[in-house]
């Protein structure tokens, strides 16, 4: 990755269709040297690698909150003061605390992620970061990286057991964590590819990354706490507006037709996406429908229905909770896949792109149905895409869930604070005082003539909101850029700004 | 004797937690700490300042800890905590 090379090279979105117009762009597949080195400690690795100034280095984050092995190459980092380095990590976490002091003193200049969240958000926000922050979606990391706009040097890749001949699975081992889809596109296009594990067997019949690009095994005492593993929200919610918000978002999905034989789907991890979930089910068993897949971020509901024949398959990404990971072992419906599959706009196999629908979250929502996952309204960062925009674009129908107010905010706004994923692949959204679907789905506001359900305008409910909090004062921000969300395209959609 | 504290709330989301105590002769002073501050902080003030207003309160100290209550929330935990800084 260049130094410093500044934060306005990329181009600014069109639309979510442009990428379209433009062709897929791929760097070759790494070449190894013959043999697998074997080393005991990242030290050796460093030294091996010469992991020297303006390198780029990557991680994925299936080991969440729990994860060691991005908090131990910091201290390497650290300890031989490398500068200048960029840090391409899936995901980043609160349990990634040392990278502050890499930021504050130089050592890491620029990051790219899906994801952020904690501490390590508090310093960029604040203006720590001397190079750029990129805010990817999931499938537009993996684009970023076959295209090489990413190009990895080093990916150090935390891998729960690997066998003998290098290859990789997160389906076994003291920190099994199911799914690796995330690091799968690094491995196939770093410089050179790293496996940290802490569990080596002698062969895997099945496995996420495959031991012909891997350049080095580091074997290490521990990966990862596997109790940090599980993600926080993984129960359906207790909430009495979030099931009501469920139900109705049910209901609905009947009444346009989406919840009959074969019909996919993928619902977030959130206690009232969850709660979609559990009352799709209990339709599908009063009717006697059978799904064919879900997707994304699989957890024990997914499972259960996979085990009890309502689903004939799960593609999955990445394991929410326990159970998910030891479906992934054991249930050969139960397919992983990488990133680029799951996400990726010119994967020709995108699964995305087959949903029938997808239940979201959103922190605000505007009146062009713009949605915001990336700030909050204090413009704070507190997550980002993850697979939001990849699905929202993918599905035929993408479906937001929230309360209509959370702690005195209103979700609705005029203008959201920062936009993650545009208003023209959000279809509907479902809160507690009514649903509003987008104009643009004449479709969908055709099949709903006659519902039974309160179907209003997202202005509507915006007044409503207003109604009981009050209307408030607009926020204010900054002019100085600290980040860009990019859009799954690899075009800036928005900027975020210093606090 | 009247008690020196009046107390009424809690710092769970969407409540806020009021206390309210005697100011000597300096007139009402109002302390708000709000998770809304940036977005609704005269709203919050205007409630309070009202509703002392309506219950004749001339020399009090208000404290405001809040976590996203709504108006009618605000009025009904000061309303309370100020029974129990005038109850015998």
């Amino acid at each position: 990755m260049d130094k410093n090379n500044g934060i306005r090279k990329y181009k600014t979105f069109i639309n979510s269709e442009d990428y379209k117009n433009h062709p897929r762009k791929l760097i070759d597949k790494k070449n190894k040297a013959d043999n697998t080195i074997w080393l005991k400690s990242l030290e050796d690795v460093f030294d091996f690698l010469n992991i020297t100034d303006g390198m780029c280095l990557s991680f994925h984050h299936h080991l969440r909150n729990g994860d060691y092995v991005l908090n131990d190459v910091c201290k390497v980092i650290k300890k031989r003061n490398i500068k200048n380095l960029s840090i391409a990590a899936s995901s980043i976490f609160p349990n990634n605390k040392p990278l502050v002091e890499l930021i504050e003193n130089g050592n890491v200049t620029n990051i790219y992620t899906n994801y952020l969240n904690g501490p390590v958000s508090d310093a960029i926000v604040s203006g720590k970061l001397k190079g750029e922050l990129i805010m990817n979606t999931h499938g537009g990391r993996a684009r970023s990286i076959e295209s090489g706009e990413i190009k990895i040097d080093v990916a150090f890749l935390a891998t729960p057991t690997v066998d003998k001949c290098a290859n990789g699975t997160g389906a076994m081992g003291p920190v099994a964590c199911g799914s690796l889809g995330y690091a799968i596109p690094d491995s196939l296009y770093a410089n050179k590819v790293v496996l940290v594990t802490d569990n080596v067997i002698e062969k895997l019949d099945q496995y996420d990354i495959d031991g012909k690009y891997v350049d080095i095994v580091c074997q290490v005492q521990a990966i990862g706490d596997a109790k940090g593993i599980v993600s926080g929200t993984t129960k359906i919610t207790k909430d009495p507006t979030g099931l009501k918000i469920a139900r109705d978002t049910v209901k609905l999905l009947d009444e346009i037709g989406l919840i009959k034989d074969g019909f996919s789907m993928q619902t977030g991890a959130g206690g009232t996406s969850l709660a979609v979930a559990y009352y799709v089910r209990k339709l599908m068993e009063e009717k006697n429908i059978k799904g064919s897949f879900a997707t994304g971020g699989i957890t024990s509901y997914f499972v259960k229905m996979l085990e009890d024949g309502l689903l004939k398959d799960i593609y999955d990404v990445q394991c929410f909770d326990l159970d998910a990971v030891r479906s992934y072992k054991e249930n050969r419906n139960h397919h992983g896949m990488s990133a680029s599959m799951y996400a990726n706009p010119y994967d020709e196999n995108v699964i995305v792109n087959k949903l029938d629908f997808v239940i979201l979250g959103a922190t605000e929502i505007d009146l062009d149905f713009n949605v915001n996952v990336t700030t909050d309204s204090h413009g704070n960062v507190i997550g980002g895409s993850g697979g939001h925009s990849d699905t929202a674009n993918g599905a035929n129908v993408t479906v937001i869930v929230t309360n209509l107010v959370k702690s005195r905010m209103p979700i609705i706004k005029e203008h959201v604070t920062t936009i993650t994923t545009p208003g023209s692949d959000i279809d509907v959204l479902v809160c507690e005082r009514g649903i509003a679907i987008n104009p643009r789905r004449k479709d969908l506001l055709e099949k709903v003539k006659g519902s039974k359900l309160n179907i209003c305008t997202i202005s509507e409910l915006l007044e409503i909101a207003h109604h009981y909090t009050g209307k408030p004062k607009p926020s204010h921000h900054t002019d100085q850029i600290v980040g860009e969300v990019m859009y799954r395209d690899g075009t800036i959609i928005d900027h975020i700004y210093k606090k | 004797m009247k008690m020196k504290i009046g107390m009424c709330g809690s710092i769970e989301s969407n409540d806020c937690l009021i206390v309210i105590k005697n100011n000597k002769e300096n007139g009402n002073h109002i302390i708000i700490n709000s998770i809304v501050g940036d977005f609704f902080y005269e709203q919050i003030y205007e409630v309070i300042a009202i509703t002392l207003k309506e219950k004749n309160l001339n020399n009090v100290l208000v404290e405001c800890t809040d976590k996203g209550a709504l108006d009618y929330t605000i009025k009904a935990r000061l309303l309370c905590a100020i029974e129990r800084y005038l109850g015998e």
